[in-house]
């Protein structure tokens, strides 16, 4: 199963990536660790003329803390992200989201800025970049731009990244005080994706909700924020979280296919979301 | 285009085609078939190798993109005719039935066995996620990488 024959560009800079992406326009693809896109090209279903190898571009492997954020290079592996001590410190739900993709021959490669411009429906780390509310950098040839998670998954396997455009990096807030947050998923049996993932942050005021931030993947044909979960939950303390999940699944088109029906992937994301919910909770008291 | 990489030690330089797989330049041009072509999606880990010393699926890697590496493939385990303790381990522990899925589980294994040398069994199941055999239903498998684990303790402690 080999990809259709393309012409092969090995770059060691950003800029470098930038000017070739210009030059051929939507015949160009980037390649990081090839785990999404090669298996695209093997099949077929993507046949980019032009392939703009950006993996000996070290510098955006970094994982580092700078100002209270945490800055994780778009070419950092999911097994850097998984067992970088700082995410273990300052974000642990990042390191278990990671820790839960694939499996470690793939995360071995598959790196985080591709996971998330590809933006596949059941990837794991959309809903994680959407409830630690992530901001992505986008560089271009005209300089950066930063668009938030919110803003950033559009559509099925479709983003804001722009043609000409690269993801460089991916920024998170570290955890604060009374905040706890975790990531659950369903594991499809066979491919390892989330049939529904969850991811929950919640910042606890007393004994009284502050902030709650719920991502969902999997259910539909984008990783969302459940808005309505969020709301439910304002001010309340965590006996309201029953009722609020049961709104998770409000408003979207749940995806069905032969492993998990449209109304199997709802009851998922309600049952998934009490769960990641409570037990964001519990880490936070813990 | 010009590919340069060391395979179990031998340093090579080959012209391929950008869009050869790495399995396929092992296999057809180094002439290395121990590692095997299964699925060819990334699901069952038969094409295994270390790059680096990560272990990788090597269906789903451009053969350029290995470029400036060190591979290692499972005929670069056993030294000479001694047998790498993981080969001994599936020997002693019959890890294997069919053999096909055996190249790329002691690959997955020596990656693991890198990081923790003492994994629990659980910790092993969950490493070989990424493995599948249709033969042995595990049991044997974890065996054989729990006997290798063991032996490498003993002999580094020695």
């Amino acid at each position: 199963m080999f990809p259709a024959s393309f012409e092969y560009h090995r770059v060691s800079s950003v800029k470098d990536a930038l000017a070739l992406l210009s030059q051929f326009g939507d015949e160009a693809k980037i390649l990081a660790g090839g785990h999404s896109l090669l298996p695209m090209m093997k099949l077929r279903l993507a046949q980019p003329a032009h392939l703009v190898d950006i993996g000996a571009v070290h510098e955006l492997a970094q994982i580092q803390e700078q100002g209270g954020r945490i800055l994780i290079g778009g070419l950092a592996t999911h097994h850097s992200v998984e067992t970088s001590s700082i995410v273990k410190a300052k974000l642990p739900i990042l390191a278990e989201c990671a820790a839960l993709i694939g499996d470690i021959q793939v995360r071995n490669r598959g790196t985080i800025g591709g996971s998330l411009a590809h933006a596949d429906p059941a990837a794991d780390y959309p809903a994680a970049a959407l409830a630690l509310e992530a901001e992505m950098t986008l560089e271009n040839p005209g300089g950066k731009r930063k668009v938030k998670a919110a803003d950033f998954f559009l559509d099925l396997l479709t983003t804001a990244v722009q043609a000409g455009e690269i993801l460089t990096q991916v920024s998170f807030a570290a955890l604060g005080a009374g905040t706890g947050g975790v990531y659950l998923k369903h594991r499809h049996p066979a491919s390892g994706f989330a049939t529904v993932g969850v991811a929950a942050v919640v910042t606890l005021k007393g004994t009284n909700f502050d902030k709650v931030r719920v991502g969902i993947t999997g259910l539909g044909a984008k990783a969302f924020r459940a808005s309505s979960v969020e709301k439910a939950l304002a001010g309340k303390a965590s006996d309201a979280i029953a009722a609020a999940a049961s709104h998770a699944a409000d408003g979207v088109d749940a995806t069905s296919d032969t492993y998990a029906s449209g109304e199997f992937r709802a009851e998922l994301a309600r049952v998934y979301t009490r769960r990641a919910l409570e037990q964001a909770v519990a880490r936070v008291k813990a | 285009m010009l590919l340069n990489l060391t395979i179990n030690g031998e340093q090579r330089s080959d012209n391929v085609d950008p869009r050869m797989l790495l399995v396929h330049y092992i296999r057809d041009i180094a002439n290395l078939t121990g590692t095997h072509v299964g699925c060819e999606t990334s699901i069952c880990g038969a094409c295994t190798v270390l790059i680096n010393g990560s272990a990788v699926k090597s269906c789903t890697i451009l053969a350029v993109q290995a470029d400036g590496t060190k591979i290692t493939t499972i005929e670069g385990m056993a030294e000479g005719d001694r047998l790498h303790p993981l080969q001994e381990g599936f020997w002693e522990e019959h890890g294997l039935q069919c053999g096909y899925c055996t190249p790329g589980m002691i690959m997955t294994a020596a990656d693991l066995l890198a990081r923790n040398s003492n994994p629990t069994e659980a910790e092993i199941r969950e490493a070989l996620e990424g493995n599948l055999c249709r033969c042995t239903g595990y049991q044997h498998i974890v065996k054989a990488i729990q006997f290798a684990a063991a032996k490498m303790r003993t002999s580094k402690a020695a």
